[in-house]
């Protein structure tokens, strides 16, 4: 039987190593195409009115100066007279013309009259919450919680949460659609999904899937926001129909971009925790509540990674219906929510104990089950590299470097993950002049998916990096999952190596006659096929390849292959720390240090994975520190949907980070574990733990924005303090 | 037709002195008068043409070639070179001055191409990413944001290139602060941030190797 498992340390030639990007030239020469670069013939330029209101009805629509104007070829209205709209942002007529300022001059010249309804959309007081705004709530009880609460030796009460994010992805959601004749659609879509794009079309128009083509290169930023083919690109498909065929281009601007096209929705609880005197966690109790939009939101797994092992837990959560579009899965779904409510208050617990947070953490670590002792190991190598026992100072006294208006203070967190591999087909082809292909229907967020299935495949044939060429982006390539829930590196370097191992043992099968020995004696190394144990009986890879005559090998690799080696693995831990200092005079916070220790299994790509861990700190910057979309509860629109309000960090605003990757004896056996989830998590918690280290005052939500953080230091609430 | 790379760096030769007066305070006025014009207004003393309200030739100096297109007056540069020149290395992500993602050098300039109008560009030395290498080697900037991981999706990376380069141009050896403010405009959203650090630091030694001597004198920029 065929080994497919991955090569020990010591025998891999790629594998592990830190190697650029291969895409790398294209994108920083600008020549890499993303959907919305994509201009084709003829192309028409599609745009959308959309509602103002977040809670109407609409009383009647005028198209018709749209429809007059020079250059307007498709103008669409999407809801009837008597509709009603549930939030600001709402699809409500679609054009198509000639080029987009006339696109946009037909949209100003449509007139929609509504009939203004009631609205809500903030969620951030749960007393304030409607009644009808309300979910039925939920409840989870383990142990007995209510006893364990008034034996408790130490409790620590607060308030806790984050608001709404959005994905902002750089490059907006949108696609071209074409119709290449009366029957076939070609479909250029920023997607996270190419494999499934085309039966979503297809069922939307009520077409054979197999008419709908989808083609991406490359992708500007998608997050989890980036799933679903969507309403507005659907109409760009009907639109294209109704011109002629024309290609319709239809990208969101960057305010509906903001207001529609995903977010993470909030969270807030109130919690309680016990502990006894010496510090052993007893009791969790919560109420929470937190919105994505209309259908409320669920409740994220609190409390976080400790569930496994408090002995008694009550959760009850409400989801809260507002007026605002539809949540969107965003990295690590509900987990940094968790992450930062309970992280936040077992850290106000330890200082309620006069403990030291790491002490803390580590003497109740057996409390997260099995990955405990990687838990540990990770928060022991991340103090380390902080300087954690050297620089911490009990909350509220600053730590060492703190003068008196500016304030140090350190903060950690730890989080988890799955990230097993998803299902992933890959069609490996060896050619008989020796060059190779690897076909797969997958997608490279920029995470590095395309450099993976080079290294993966060039590591099983021996061969150099450049002698496989990788086809990605094409709903006709053979079927890989949806880029999600850190699912794709294992899913697709799984099926890459079964493909690549299957198509070099047909090829020993060819060559081993004219070599006088067995196929199961050869291996492939070093650009040869040589017998094992005896190099100096080789063939070039080109010298073996030749004896393939004029007919190429082709072996499709499936992951997952019931009865072969696990290639791959899910559960992950990781443990981030932060420095940071606090000006208690203006409230801005600033960050020092930021600290992560991941685990991930087996590393492909050691610098692309690096980068992942970079870009999801930074991201968790953002998180901490500047993002929040705004809601006005007069007109119910986010006031914030442009890039001046709605806050990023900029390069001058992350301070200085270093990543450990845990590697080596006990993990890389594991297999390829996903990567762009967990730590993305810890980042909100961490950040806000030390600031609250810092300025010895829990800041009850983030971000942590400097009126946020005076407010805060005004109650001196601490653990007690209300929103 | 008037050459546009020719009247870039030279003032107007007819001796008016509005030109000069303006000279470095407005891009607007700049504008060299597009062939065709059908009518022309008296404006601080001068002639200037009425362009529009439908579309109108220019030529962009791009990439050190000169591009015809017809736009309407309205149109952004980065519109121009993105819809009407299928240049896309400059992205339009806020369309307002945030972000950088469109950022393009404009006469040794790092200028953000969705607040300059197309027609304002004219006569001007237009720089993008495409423009960058040479004999088919990526730029040192390029390498190093390639060499050092300096992106993910990608979409904000050839903003940051430019932005690095204008930096760089100026600042050989740029201290922490230059750096912060010379990337200040820029956004990235899948966080790149580290990686372009060390892509600068790279890009800063590589290009003082290869740089003529006189430029890095002391190793000082100019302020």
């Amino acid at each position: 039987m065929a080994d497919y498992k991955w090569p020990e340390e010591g025998k891999r030639s790629l594998i592990g190593k830190r190697i650029s990007r291969i895409d790398g030239p294209l994108k920083v020469s600008g020549k890499a195409k993303y959907t919305f670069d994509i201009n084709r013939p003829e192309m028409l330029f599609g745009k959308m009115l959309r509602s103002p209101y977040a809670h109407a009805k609409i009383k009647s629509i005028d198209t018709s100066a749209a429809e007059k104007m020079p250059g307007v070829k498709v103008v669409k209205k999407l809801l009837e007279v008597g509709a009603e709209i549930q939030y600001a942002g709402v699809d409500i007529v679609a054009v198509a013309a000639v080029d987009e300022p006339t696109a946009e001059d037909a949209i100003r010249a449509i007139k929609v009259e509504y009939e203004k309804l009631p609205h809500f959309v903030n969620e951030q007081d749960l007393d304030k919450v409607p009644a009808d705004r309300r979910r039925p709530p939920t409840e989870d009880k383990k142990g007995e919680p209510d006893k364990a609460l008034q034996e408790a030796e130490v409790l620590i009460e607060g308030v806790f949460g984050n608001e709404v994010i959005t994905h902002c992805c750089l490059e907006s959601h949108g696609l071209i659609a074409e119709w290449e004749d009366e029957n076939n659609l070609l479909v250029h879509p920023s997607t996270q999904a190419v494999s499934r794009n085309g039966g979503e079309m297809a069922r939307a128009l009520g077409i054979p899937a197999n008419n709908v083509r989808i083609k991406m290169d490359h992708v500007g930023g998608g997050f989890g926001s980036k799933f679903p083919i969507d309403p507005w690109g659907i109409e760009a498909a009907r639109m294209s129909k109704t011109a002629g065929g024309k290609p319709v281009k239809m990208m969101l601007e960057r305010d509906a971009e903001l207001t529609v096209a995903g977010s993470r929705p909030s969270a807030f609880a109130r919690v309680k925790v016990g502990a006894t005197k010496d510090g052993k966690i007893t009791v969790w109790h919560s109420e929470s509540w937190g919105s994505g939009g209309l259908a409320g939101a669920g409740r994220p797994p609190y409390p976080y990674v400790f569930n496994f092992g408090i002995p008694h837990q009550y959760t009850k959560h409400h989801g809260i219906i507002t007026n605002t579009a539809q949540q969107r899965a965003w990295r690590a779904p509900n987990h940094p929510q968790a992450c930062l409510v309970t992280m936040s208050a077992l850290e106000d617990l330890a200082a309620k104990l006069n403990m030291d947070p790491l002490d803390f953490f580590i003497q109740n670590i057996e409390l997260t089950g099995i990955r405990a002792n990687v838990y540990k190991d990770e928060l022991l190598k991340a103090a380390e590299m902080i300087e954690w026992k050297k620089l911490w100072r009990p909350r509220g006294e600053g730590a060492v470097g703190s003068t008196k208006t500016v304030k140090r203070g350190l903060g950690l967190s730890l989080h988890t993950w799955g990230g097993g591999g998803h299902p992933s087909d890959c069609d490996l082809t060896i050619h008989p002049d020796g060059s190779v292909e690897a076909k797969l229907g997958s997608q490279d967020l920029g995470t590095g998916t395309r450099t993976v299935i080079q290294i993966v495949a060039a590591e099983t044939l021996g061969l150099p990096m450049d002698t496989v060429k990788v086809h990605i982006g094409d709903n006709r390539l053979p079927f890989s999952d949806a880029s999600g829930g850190s699912t794709t590196v294992g899913g697709i370097s799984s099926s890459t190596r079964r493909a690549a191992v299957d198509a070099l043992n047909t090829l020993f099968e060819k060559v081993a006659p004219a070599m006088n020995t067995t196929p199961d004696k050869l291996e492939a190394a070093g650009g040869k096929v040589q017998v094992i144990g005896n190099p100096s009986s080789s063939m070039t890879w080109k010298q073996a390849c030749a004896k393939l005559g004029t007919q190429p090998i082709t072996a499709r690799g499936k992951q997952p292959a019931p009865g072969k080696e696990t290639l791959t693995n899910a559960g992950v831990g990781g443990v981030q720390m932060a420095d940071v200092s606090v000006d208690i005079e203006t409230g801005i916070v600033k960050m020092n240090n930021f600290i992560a220790v991941q685990d991930c299994g087996l590393i492909i790509d050691l610098k692309t994975a690096e980068s992942q861990v970079y870009g999801a700190m930074i991201m968790g910057v953002c998180f901490a520190l500047y993002e929040e979309r705004v809601m006005d509860s007069q007109t119910g629109r986010v006031l914030n949907p442009n890039m001046e309000f709605y806050k990023l960090a900029g390069l001058a605003d992350i301070g200085n980070f270093k990543v450990h990757m845990v590697t080596g004896k006990g993990h890389d056996e594991r297999g390829v574990i996903g990567l762009g989830e967990p730590p993305t998590v810890s980042p909100g918690a961490a950040i806000s733990n030390a600031v609250a280290n810092a300025i010895g005052v829990r800041v009850p939500t983030i971000p942590l924005t400097p009126d946020r953080v005076l407010a805060a230091l005004e109650k001196k609430g601490g653990a007690n303090a209300k929103i | 037709m008037s050459s546009s790379d020719e009247r870039s760096d030279k003032p107007d030769n007819s001796g008016v002195s509005r030109r000069n007066f303006l000279k470095g305070t407005s891009v607007a006025l700049t504008i060299p008068l597009v062939a065709k014009s059908e009518r022309v207004v008296k404006a601080a003393g001068a002639d200037v043409p009425i362009l529009g309200p439908g579309k109108v030739n220019i030529t962009l100096n791009l990439n050190g070639a000169p591009k015809p297109a017809s736009v309407e007056p309205r149109v952004t540069l980065l519109d121009a070179l993105r819809n009407d020149l299928d240049i896309t290395g400059a992205k339009r992500v806020c369309d307002r001055a945030t972000c950088g993602a469109c950022t393009v050098i404009v006469d040794s300039k790092a200028v953000y191409a969705c607040t300059m109008l197309a027609i304002e560009a004219q006569g001007k030395k237009i720089q993008t990413a495409e423009g960058l290498e040479q004999n088919g080697k990526l730029h040192p900037v390029q390498q190093a944001f390639w060499d050092n991981d300096a992106q993910q999706c990608g979409f904000c990376t050839p903003g940051f290139v430019m932005a690095c380069k204008a930096l760089l141009d100026k600042h050989p050896t740029p201290t922490p602060e230059q750096i912060e403010l010379g990337t200040g405009g820029n956004l990235c959203r899948c966080g790149t941030y580290v990686g372009i650090k060390a892509a600068i630091a790279q890009a800063s030694q590589q290009m003082r190797k290869t740089r003529p001597a006189r430029l890095t004198r002391g190793g000082k920029s100019n302020g």
